[in-house]
């Protein structure tokens, strides 16, 4: 039995259609990380504050999908649509009340005041749907395809595909359109932003919108790809995300689109071939030698300490 | 009122008279349950001056304060079901163990600051826990380590919670000696210098590096011997115990209580040790509320109950502005 598993393991066509295998799993993961991370990095890169409840806002969004597609019937694009927009105002209320009182105030106060907000939202969601894990129906048929020696199901791709189409989306407005730009400058200096009459405040409120609205999404796509919707779920997916977001370099937007996919891709390497308990013990890790060694993650910009 | 208030417990006698009602009380209370609440928040009152160290003084932000607790707590377990040993000798192995993994966890304070520090401490908070969780041939996984003896002392086997009640009293005695007596040291001066402006303490000469390390050292120290009697109390410890949750309810004790300042600290994980208890007749709602009430804390009282003004007045400085003054006067420094 032994001797047969070691043949395996080491059949070079099969080891290399594991590694395939697990780095399309990897791709398919990191794009949902790198949803979710874009909106820490979003408001990392402007208020300098690490919101600790968009975990938790990514869960909101997953079980407001649910809702929509399970008791209101509506189809997964639309319920997926109305969900980042109620989340998006979440996450502007958010912004609004737990945040923006305390913009001057010492670091320490906005990071415990989103841990309160965590620990709110975390235990509204328990109150309101139960602790228990609920599966989210996909309404529609997912078939595997077979290519070369890689399973890729239906889901993957659309997972994919939704991921790559928002990511385009937001770059595409954060480069070209005049609140992308306005929302670059803000980033870049708030003082000198303010200057140049960009309304600052309305700016804030748009990042946290478009970062909420974006984690309303992978919540739902992690709903589906995993089938399972519960309140604790925003927890590892935002540490994780977060790491991704440095990873990548925090403050950057495809920053953290490529440290969400280097994650994926590593996270589950890792599991396969070091030991599934440890997976998420790989990524903090992972997390933690980065920052020692390149602090400002790999695609983030240089930051002079002043004297 | 606030005022009057701060004023009296500032005084050394009324810490006496503390000592001294904390050590009958006992004799008055007939209920257990209460007996244990009071055990629970000792044992936070221990944690949270632990972590007052780190981020209150030194300003170094740490959200993984639970791994030396965790740390604390599995080790005395595996000594003393493995090995057999009294609980007594455990405590300076788990301390020591512990001291050193918080001299691993104080290294990258040499390159990072602030939230960077603040997130590979969280990192190291959740690999600690992990390893808890999969190390399933030293700590059985998430089934945990049950049936951990109780301390004994000659033929007196800890059974009632009376003793351990007296147990984590005196660990509290220490703790609290141990940090005022760092507050009023230049050890202490050092570590205030580099929470208020690194750069500016290392252009005096401070060496900020040596401070910062024995600052994670002590306070991991001081966690591990928590944890340990944690471990003897309960007689049980599992992965469960020392989550993410557990280092922000210490981090929450430490700055509502107020940052750096230790009578501040020590209400504050009062406060907080005792709100589940309080806010048990809530239910469901009880962590509902927690949360909401740390981001009204946060938006109107950043300071922490025991604000800026009350911090730790060190000694040495108190010292410097008395001789500041003389030479202000034109009164000779060394005379009496």
């Amino acid at each position: 039995m032994n001797s047969m598993l070691l043949q395996i393991n080491y059949h070079p066509e099969k080891r290399c259609a594991m590694f395939s295998q697990q780095l399309v799993n990897g791709i398919t993961a990191g794009g949902m990380y790198a949803l979710i991370a874009l909106g820490y990095t979003m408001v990392y890169g402007i208020l300098k504050i690490i919101n600790f409840a968009h975990g938790d806002i990514f869960m909101i969004g997953s079980f407001i999908g649910l809702i929509l597609v399970k008791q209101v019937h509506l189809g997964l694009i639309p319920a997926m649509l109305i969900s980042m927009l109620i989340v998006a105002l979440l996450g502007i209320v958010v912004e609004r009340i737990a945040y923006r009182p305390l913009r001057n105030s010492a670091k320490i106060a906005p990071l415990l005041s989103a841990l309160g907000v965590s620990i709110f939202l975390t235990n509204f969601a328990q109150l309101v749907w139960g602790t228990q894990t609920r599966a989210f129906p996909s309404s529609f048929q997912i078939t595997t395809f077979q290519v070369g020696n890689v399973a890729l199901s239906s889901m993957q791709i659309y997972t994919l595909l939704i991921s790559i189409l928002l990511m385009v989306g937001l770059y595409l407005f954060v480069q070209k359109s005049k609140l992308g730009v306005a929302m670059r400058a803000t980033s870049h200096s708030v003082e000198n932003a303010r200057l140049m009459g960009i309304n600052v405040d309305n700016i804030i409120s748009l990042t946290f919108g478009i970062g909420s609205a974006l984690a309303a999404a992978a919540g739902i796509l992690v709903g589906l790809y995993y089938d399972a919707v519960y309140p604790v779920m925003g927890y590892t997916a935002g540490l994780k995300a977060f790491t991704a977001a440095v990873l990548g370099g925090i403050g950057s937007i495809p920053g953290a689109m490529l440290g969400g996919l280097l994650l994926g891709v590593f996270e589950n390497l890792g599991a396969a071939y070091l030991s599934m308990g440890y997976r998420d013990a790989i990524a903090f890790g992972l997390l933690i030698i980065i920052l020692l060694i390149k602090p400002t993650g790999l695609l983030g910009k240089n930051i002079q300490q002043k004297v | 009122m606030i005022e009057v208030i701060k004023r009296v417990v500032s005084r050394p006698q009324a810490s006496l008279g503390l000592l001294a009602v904390l050590a009958v009380l006992p004799l008055f209370i007939k209920s257990d349950y209460l007996v244990h609440v009071l055990i629970t928040v000792g044992l936070y009152v221990v944690l949270s001056l632990s972590l007052n160290l780190v981020s209150g003084f030194t300003g170094q932000l740490s959200i993984g304060h639970a791994a030396f607790y965790g740390i604390g707590a599995y080790v005395t377990a595996l000594l003393m079901l493995r090995l057999n040993m009294p609980y007594w000798a455990t405590i300076p192995i788990a301390g020591i163990i512990t001291a050193l993994f918080g001299l691993i966890l104080g290294l990258p304070t040499l390159r990072l600051r602030g939230d960077y520090l603040a997130i590979v401490t969280l990192g190291f908070g959740e690999i600690v826990r992990l390893v808890f969780l999969n190390w399933d041939s030293l700590t059985r996984g998430p089934m945990g380590l049950p049936g951990i003896p109780s301390p004994q002392i000659g033929s007196l086997i800890f059974t009632s919670k009376i003793p351990f009640y007296f147990l984590i009293l005196a660990i509290l005695v220490i703790t609290v000696l141990f940090m005022v007596r760092v507050a009023e040291s230049e050890f202490g001066l050092s570590l205030i210098a580099v929470s208020h402006d690194e750069l500016a303490a290392e252009a005096v000469g401070i060496p900020t590096l040596r401070a910062k390390l024995l600052a994670f050292v002590f306070s991991a120290l001081f966690a591990g011997i928590a944890g340990g009697y944690y471990a003897t109390y309960i007689s049980f410890v599992s992965p469960d115990s020392f989550t993410f949750m557990d280092s922000v309810t210490i981090l929450s004790m430490v700055v509502l209580g107020g940052l750096a300042s230790i009578p501040g600290v020590v209400i504050g994980a009062i406060v907080l040790g005792l709100a589940p208890e309080v806010l048990r007749f809530m239910a469901d709602y009880r962590m509902l509320l927690y949360g909401a009430l740390m981001v009204i804390m946060m938006i109107y009282k950043p300071d922490g109950f025991w604000g800026a003004k009350h911090r730790v007045r060190n000694a040495v400085l108190k010292n410097l502005e008395k001789k500041h003054t003389r030479v202000k006067r034109g009164e000779p420094l060394d005379s009496k």
